[in-house]
């Protein structure tokens, strides 16, 4: 059965109509059309769908859409201000912190939601943050760097 | 950053370059961190279809019934596909290099030879109606001995896991169950060492693992012809495999990629596009064919296991005297890319070290079990892990350090190999030094002063008598016929055949020429180029 | 429970290209009115650069700034055949493959701008930065758009260029194995530094130092990416990862990443990297691929450094904790090897 399902997607309001029981990741993708959010393993395990709602980050993959309701759900389609990345974006691409990059929307989500809370978390903090973030490529570490750089650009932009 | 050691081989470098060394930002990287570098699945397009695939439970059974009425009247369901609806259900990946025979079908009709075999499809209007309609199909296996080791494969009665390899090994040049490589003569040569060692290593298979799962969509295109989106790391493999198995001329499959998320090797096999596009001409509408992770994870081939035996021959000065190689690598119930993998694994002994006799069989054998397939380092990772726990034995046995008992036997420029030709451009020994002073691993002066470019010690007391490499009639090179051949060059065509008279392994070299500008591509803008155009 | 630490050493070296060669790569250049370049290729970027490395060695070639490049892949109606991203083969074959097409438009962008310059082509030099100058002169100069504009709208040349790189294919003899496998090998040497735990089995690894040699780093970068990325993967090959972890008994392998092991972000060590490059002759500048040597030595390298941590050789992969705990029971306990090392 169809279900509507009202919610914020990076600061816009979105209403659709999906099958009850649908997960966030297959509306995203399907219904709403956002195919920044990508889908690695579809059983929560391995983090690439990386979604923040209400600011914490969640896999879009387990999550009921039905329970988005009212929520404000976050991708990195809206990491960007108009033509302006978000210090992550930049501090990924000067660190050479993806490859193929699939894992990377979940991963810049993850830090974000770090970032958000914590705008100058120490490495054992960001390891926390993406310890449920897989990526296959990169080894980790230039990732982990990229994320200390943003969050040093942040704190000198504020200071 | 890593540090670049610029000194080293300087003379046979030109850096003077533009754009290569830079560090230049990935042409990609803009489209990963904002989400839309366009993977296959990035596509979407109206009425698309869900293929799913039923899998063999057992890991072999000969199959006595299949059911699927339930399956076809179940909601969402479009079109089920079975054996008999693929036009050319054999083939074998190879076969378009003409490599191998045809022993693998896209669904298997009468026996499955591995746990989690295709069996039938079903296309419906999403991947949860095809799931459930799946769980509706009723098939009945009368189970069959199976056999998972590779080594009682080999033994007369095991059960037979591939009809077109009956007694489960490839076959090579129509007469060998194993690849050859034969360098001396090892078994007269451990006789005289003093030190003989003889292990066995084993590597189990390795999961892929990307994290994006194989996948394709098949789109009926405008003028007949089917679109594919695809996941594969090699893109007219994929496309001449699928028209194969179509029946299809290749133009009539437009394939497009190009941006994956991971390949590793596990994105050659051509897993998702031949049903999809079969799926696609059945329905008329597009279909997405893409593994989950289970799939992915069990039935995705993955890399092969490896079982390899070494015995080597040392001498009491810690030369490497003589190395027997036996391995095996299990290539599932069928062959896909495992064959050429015993040849490279072949090629690649005894390791980058002059060793005067070696001696090596390499098998492909068939197991019931997913098959394998090519994975980072195919065909070397497994024996590179067995020859380094080997050497570091050997020195243990001597006494020598680890890193000088490698600079002493590593090969240099001009040393012969055991598959006969000349060694050059080496650098082992370079790699070896810089590695032991970054780590503070002391070695020797002696082993500092070592080079890949001459012979270092006196030539080995153990040279080989006359290992002369044969003449081999060199491979025509491919050309086309517009080719220039006289313009700048284009494409050094290195000659497959190596003089007669067989050096001894530590020839002392000449001290390098200088560089000769454009041989090995660094442009020299003043004289390269502008050349009269006919 | 004492936790012991060893160091392990491996070398190796790793063909280029698919075994025994036959495996041809084209790639298609031209220019467009403004004298910007497309790439055409087949080729596929797994994540190791593809699209990247092939920008720099055709700007390289032809002579003009990167941003005045763009590759565009992979599409079988537009990009020719190539066979595709495996075997370490995608620098050395591909990049030889774009250099030759690279060449062949330069050859007639310079003809043309021969002809708006009224002097000889070989007299003729490019700037970088996309300029055409006289050598010696370089106040006599044109723009590449300006070429392109000319060529196409007045001297009806294009500037394009095709190219195929293929190193024919080797046959093997069945008696000997006699083979012309690849016609060159990168070279690596990697130290692995581990702490084991006599214990729990667990194998900790806490630096590794390499050099890597690899024809020619073309970009830094992308070089570091694989090395780094792809000696985490021989460390997860090490010590973590099997779908069958009783093989041959295909019971209880792993169905998803809750079973299926990797390290994780905390998991990883530093790693030193020292690149040597000694230039493949028939490498495009000279370049090999690092793309699989890189995950290689990292397996032997832990277990051999395990064997000089605690005394036990594990010639199985991957090297469990149970499989260090059984080996240190069958040895009587952890001991560290006798080599005298610092």
């Amino acid at each position: 059965m169809r279900t509507p399902i009202q919610f914020t997607l990076n600061g816009e309001d979105v209403a659709v109509f999906a099958e009850s029981g649908s997960n966030l990741l297959d509306v995203l993708r399907e219904t709403v059309g956002d195919l920044t959010v990508k889908g690695g393993c579809w059983q929560g395990t391995c983090g690439v769908c990386t979604v923040l709602i209400d600011g914490a980050p969640r896999v879009a993959c387990v999550t009921l859409a039905e329970a988005c309701a009212g929520r404000s759900v976050e991708t990195v389609a809206g990491l960007r201000r108009g033509p302006d990345l978000h210090p992550l974006q930049t501090a990924f691409m000067e660190r050479f912190a993806a490859q193929c990059g699939y894992c990377t929307p979940g991963m810049l989500m993850a830090a974000k939601a770090l970032l958000d809370r914590n705008p100058a978390p120490s490495r054992e903090e960001v390891v926390d943050a993406i310890g449920g973030n897989i990526c296959r490529c990169t080894g980790y570490e230039p990732i982990i760097e990229a994320i200390l750089d943003a969050s040093r650009s942040n704190s000198r932009r504020s200071a | 950053m890593l540090e670049l050691r610029k000194d080293i081989f300087a003379d046979e470098r030109d850096d003077n370059l533009k754009e290569i060394g830079k560090p230049t930002a990935r042409q990609d990287i803009l489209g990963h961190v904002t989400g839309t570098s366009p993977y296959y699945d990035d596509h979407r397009f109206a009425g698309m279809l869900h293929l799913k695939i039923l899998r063999s439970p057992h890991a072999h059974a000969r199959i006595r019934s299949i059911d699927d009425s339930a399956a076809a009247r179940a909601p969402g369901v479009k079109r089920i596909i079975r054996a008999a609806d693929v036009p050319v259900n054999l083939n074998t990946l190879l076969s378009l290099i003409q490599f191998g025979k045809d022993d693998e079908p896209s669904l298997a009709s009468d026996v499955v030879r591995y746990k989690g075999e295709p069996i039938i499809g079903i296309v419906a209007t999403s991947e949860r109606a095809a799931q459930e309609a799946l769980a509706l199909v009723r098939v009945s296996y009368d189970p069959l001995p199976a056999v998972f080791d590779v080594e009682e494969a080999l033994k007369p009665g095991a059960a037979s896991v591939n009809p077109t390899y009956p007694k489960n090994t490839f076959e090579y040049y129509g007469k060998y169950d194993h690849q050859k490589l034969r360098y001396g003569d090892a078994d007269a040569a451990f006789a005289k060492c003093d030190v003989v060692i003889d292990e066995r290593y084993q590597m189990s298979p390795i999961e892929h693992a990307p994290t994006e799962t194989n996948g394709s969509i098949a789109v009926p295109d405008t003028n007949g012809r089917f679109v594919v989106h695809t996941s594969t790391q090699a893109l007219f493999f994929s496309l001449d495999t699928s028209a194969k198995i179509n029946a299809m001329q290749s133009n009539q499959l437009h394939f497009i990629g190009g941006t994956v998320g991971g390949g590793f090797g596990g994105k050659v096999d051509t897993l998702t596009e031949p049903l999809a596009i079969l799926a696609a001409r059945l329905t008329g509408a597009p279909v997405r064919h893409r593994l989950s992770r289970h799939e992915e994870m069990q039935f995705g081939s993955p890399r092969g296991a490896e079982r390899i035996y070494i015995k080597d021959g040392m001498t009491r000065d810690g030369r490497i005297v003589a190395r027997k190689v036996r391995a095996y690598f299990d290539s599932g119930a069928y062959t896909r890319l495992s064959s050429y993998a015993a040849v490279k694994c072949a090629a690649h002994i005894p390791g980058p070290y002059t060793i005067p006799n070696v001696h090596a069989d390499v098998y492909c054998v068939f197991t019931n079990r997913t098959p394998a397939t090519a994975m980072r380092g195919f065909g070397v990772t497994a024996l590179d892990f067995a020859l380094e726990c080997q050497m570091d034995k050997l020195a243990t046995a001597i006494g020598m350090d680890p890193i000088e008992f490698r600079i002493l036997n590593a090969y240099r420029d001009g040393d012969m190999k055991a598959h006969r030709r000349e060694a050059k451009n080496c650098a082992l020994i370079e790699c070896a030094q810089v590695a032991a002073e970054k780590a503070n691993w002391p070695i020797r002066e002696e082993y500092k002063r070592m080079s890949s470019r001459n012979g270092g010690a006196a030539a080995a007391p153990h040279a080989p008598a006359a290992i002369a490499p044969s003449r081999q009639a060199a491979a025509a090179p491919q050309r086309a016929p517009y080719d220039r051949v006289s313009a700048a060059p284009t494409q050094p065509a290195p000659s497959p055949t190596q003089p007669a008279p067989s050096p001894p392994p530590r020839a002392p070299q000449p001290a390098p020429a200088a560089p000769t500008g454009s041989s090995h591509g660094a442009p020299r803008f003043s004289s390269v180029f502008g050349t009269r155009r006919r | 429970m004492t936790k012991h630490r060893g160091r392990g050493v491996a070398t190796v070296n790793y063909p280029i290209g698919m075994n025994l060669g036959g495996d041809p790569s084209q790639a298609l250049v031209h220019s467009n009115p403004s004298g910007k370049f497309t790439v055409a290729l087949s080729s596929i970027d797994l994540g190791q650069g593809m699209k990247s490395v092939t920008r720099q060695i055709c700007a390289e070639t032809l002579g003009v700034p990167i941003e005045d490049v763009y590759v565009d892949t992979a599409d079988s109606d537009t990009g020719p055949h190539c066979m595709g991203s495996f075997a370490s083969r995608g620098t050395h074959r591909v990049g030889n493959a774009v250099m030759a097409a690279a060449r062949e438009a330069r050859a007639v962008m310079m003809e043309a701008a021969a002809e708006e310059l009224e002097v000889d082509a070989n007299d003729l030099e490019t700037d970088g930065r996309g300029n055409i100058r006289v050598k010696g002169a370089p106040q006599r100069s044109i723009s590449v758009r300006d070429v392109a504009v000319a060529a196409q709208f007045r001297q009806g040349k294009t500037i394009s260029g095709r190219g195929i790189f293929l190193v024919p294919l080797s046959d093997v003899d069945p008696e000997t194995g006699e083979m012309s496998p690849a016609t060159c090998y990168a070279h690596a040497c990697l130290i692995a530094e581990v702490e084991v735990d006599d214990e729990t089995g667990d194998v900790t690894v806490l630096k590794m130092t390499s050099a890597y040699e690899l024809g020619r780093a073309l970009n830094p970068k992308l070089v570091e990416q694989q090395l780094v990325g792809g000696a985490w993967m021989g460390m997860s090959h090490a010590l973590y990862e099997t779908p069958e972890p009783y093989y041959p008994d295909t019971r209880n392998g792993p169905r998803d990443f809750n079973e299926y092991l990797m390290p994780g972000p905390g998991d990883i060590c530093p790693h030193d990297i020292a690149v040597l490059e000694r230039p493949a002759p028939d490498g495009p500048f000279g370049a090999k691929g690092p793309g699989e040597m890189c995950a290689n030595p990292v397996l032997p390298a832990i277990a051999n450094a395990i064997f000089n941590a605690v005394g036990v050789r594990l010639n199985e992969l991957p090297i469990t904790p149970e499989r260090v705990l059984r080996a240190l029971k069958a040895r009587g306990g952890a001991a560290s090897s006798t080599r005298a090392r610092s």
